[in-house]
């Protein structure tokens, strides 16, 4: 037989067309989404304004309109980007290393420590660099509960890691609850609720880099592991056999995952189902091989969320909390997902 | 090469078995048989690394290859996707898998006859088809010792016929030492050079296949009459042991 090149067969070609439909999709979404707005601006501007960073342009557009796309639009959508990629991509991996399409990042017990981390410290200081240490802190503490928990005799059997994970999960719960009890109902308690709801509306360049930059690792070390994903993805026993080291491949993805989570809670608060719902839209469209999920999956998430988050900010008057919409989006969409997938034979025999 | 010595394994309060012994050499096939929870299984888990024994231990000396009982597919991968994760030893960790390794699993599947098969879906194939793809991943690795467990199980006459079929003509190309589990006394007959007879806890034969697969032993290892009838197919005479149910 002729050697193969792997990336000129038919299906790398498909493939081709996923990256450049969905990367059109994703810049036409943050053209359309930095005009939009309780102020608009039109798309020619925007292009112009951006343009004009790199050219020498004469200014055919406002000042405030410049100020509007560039200084409170601009990191806002970057921030639901990398939010929506970054949930996306920490959903992939998970379902893959636990065999479930059922899994989301909330499962290992992140999203919940970080909630309480974050809740903390709204209550006790107004200083945002606390809330995003506290809220990543007590993600990472979280998992590591969850890990303490669900290992017996050096191993985690992935029903205990669930399970210790709804544990752990319901405990942080609580605490958020004590939190909020406790917090000063004027003040703290709305900051506390409208934080924990998920929102992106206090977003600052500074706070997308902060976010930015655990996403990003986290993504990677996801995006390296691949291939010992899809052979997690068999089970443990199976990928044992053929020679993976189970545990350690678990928890480097794990890591991973938590740091990704615990980053996004930080700076949005609780967005939940997007970890879930578009992994499994994803796989839909590329099959289940790491190697094009997660990329697609990242980038289906990023062009996800700036649109959930342009619903939240320009719908109507008042602001609505990133995290109602996902949920009310998320959970009829995953149904309708899931009866779809089951009919094509999806899970196991 | 595998040495199995005084290898015991304990279910809670139960043992298993117990005393387990046998040497089988470079090159060499053997099959096991015995009823149902008599540790078949288990052994052959124990001997890939699976599981750990209570008492005795296991030395292989080369890669193993596996090639589990039953497999549920989570996901619905491509055929080379799959044979391409037999590779898994040889890609390091945070690294994927190169185009030699593409070309060895392609050529796996060649070999077995199934080259076309590698765009296709793995849920949505055959349970001989897939049987054939599972071999495939196990010799992708490169393995000099190939473990299967009842290989032949739910299969089809035609199929069963298949899968003997290759597995007798990779294992004198390749050299490979196996090890299997059967329910069928003919399949072993048919590639094993010795046997191993599990007939309870604290009682197992290990023999040369001609010596091991009589009619009183058969009898004795499941309960039920087996006779060797002598049938002429195509000028030859061979054995065939045929379980009597009454």
């Amino acid at each position: 037989m002729s050697l193969v090149d792997e990336t000129s067969t038919p299906a790398a070609k498909r493939r081709l067309g996923l990256w450049t439909t969905l990367l059109s999709l994703l810049a036409a979404s943050v053209l359309f989404s930095l005009g939009i707005g309780r102020f608009g601006v039109s798309v020619s501007n925007v292009v112009s304004i951006l343009l004009g960073n790199v050219l020498p342009l004469e200014p055919t557009w406002q000042p405030v309109e410049e100020r509007v796309v560039e200084l409170i639009r601009m990191p806002r959508i970057l921030i639901a980007g990398l939010a929506g990629a970054g949930l996306a991509v920490a959903g992939a991996a998970l379902q893959g290393v636990f065999r479930n399409p059922l899994v989301g990042p909330q499962i290992i017990g992140v999203s919940s420590g970080a909630a309480f981390g974050g809740a903390f410290a709204i209550l006790v200081s107004e200083s945002q660099v606390l809330l995003i240490g506290f809220a990543f802190g007590f993600g990472m503490l979280a998992m590591l509960v969850v890990y303490g928990i669900s290992r017996q005799q050096g191993r985690a059997s992935i029903l205990m890691l669930v399970l210790a994970g709804i544990v752990t999960s319901a405990f942080f719960s609580a605490l958020v609850s004590i939190t909020k009890f406790v917090a000063d109902p004027d003040d703290k308690l709305p900051a506390i609720v409208f934080w924990l709801m998920g929102s992106f509306a206090s977003a600052s360049y500074d706070k997308a880099l902060l976010i930015g930059l655990p996403v990003a690792l986290g993504s990677l070390v996801v995006y390296l592991m691949r291939f010992q994903i899809n052979v997690l993805s068999l089970g443990d026993e199976e990928a044992q056999s053929l020679g993976l080291k189970v545990e350690r491949t678990r928890w480097i993805v794990l890591i991973a995952v938590a740091l990704i989570s615990a980053a996004v809670v930080a700076a949005a608060g609780i967005v939940g189902w997007v970890g879930l719902v578009i992994p499994h839209f994803a796989r839909m469209l590329t099959g289940p091989d790491h190697k094009v999920l997660i990329p697609a999956a990242a980038l289906i998430g990023a062009i996800y969320l700036i649109h959930v988050d342009n619903v939240a900010r320009a719908s109507i008057a008042a602001e609505i909390p990133v995290g109602i919409i996902t949920a009310l989006l998320g959970a009829p969409v995953f149904a309708y997902l899931l009866r779809r997938a089951a009919n094509k034979g999806w899970s196991s025999e | 090469m595998i040495r199995v010595e005084n290898a015991a394994f304990r279910f809670r309060e139960d043992w298993v078995f117990r005393g387990v012994n046998f040497t089988l050499e470079r090159g060499q096939t053997a099959a096991i048989l015995g009823p149902n929870g008599r540790g078949k299984t288990t052994l052959l888990k124990s001997i890939v690394g699976l599981l750990k024994l209570a008492e005795g231990r296991v030395e292989t000396h080369g890669r193993i290859g596996y090639v589990a009982q039953k497999n549920d597919m989570s996901f619905s991968y491509r055929v080379l996707d799959i044979v391409v994760m037999g590779r898994a030893t040889h890609v390091g960790m945070f690294r994927t898998p190169g185009i030699e390794d593409y070309q060895i699993a392609r050529l796996t599947l060649d070999r077995l006859g199934i080259g076309g098969f590698a765009d296709r879906i793995y849920t949505q194939l055959s349970g001989g088809e897939r049987q054939l793809v599972m071999i495939a991943r196990a010799l992708a690795s490169e393995c000099e010792i190939l473990i299967l467990d009842e290989p032949t199980s739910a299969l089809d006459f035609s199929n069963q016929a298949l899968i003997l079929g290759i597995l007798g003509r990779i294992v004198s190309e390749d050299g490979l030492t196996v090890l299997m589990t059967t329910h069928v006394p003919q399949h072993a007959q048919h590639l094993a050079d010795t046997v191993l007879l599990m007939h309870g806890p604290e009682r197992q034969d290990w023999g040369l296949a001609h010596e091991m697969l009589t009619e009183a032993r058969l009898e004795a290892l499941y309960g039920v009459p087996v006779k060797a009838l002598d049938v002429e197919n195509h000028g030859r005479t061979e054995t065939a042991l045929v379980p009597l149910f009454s």
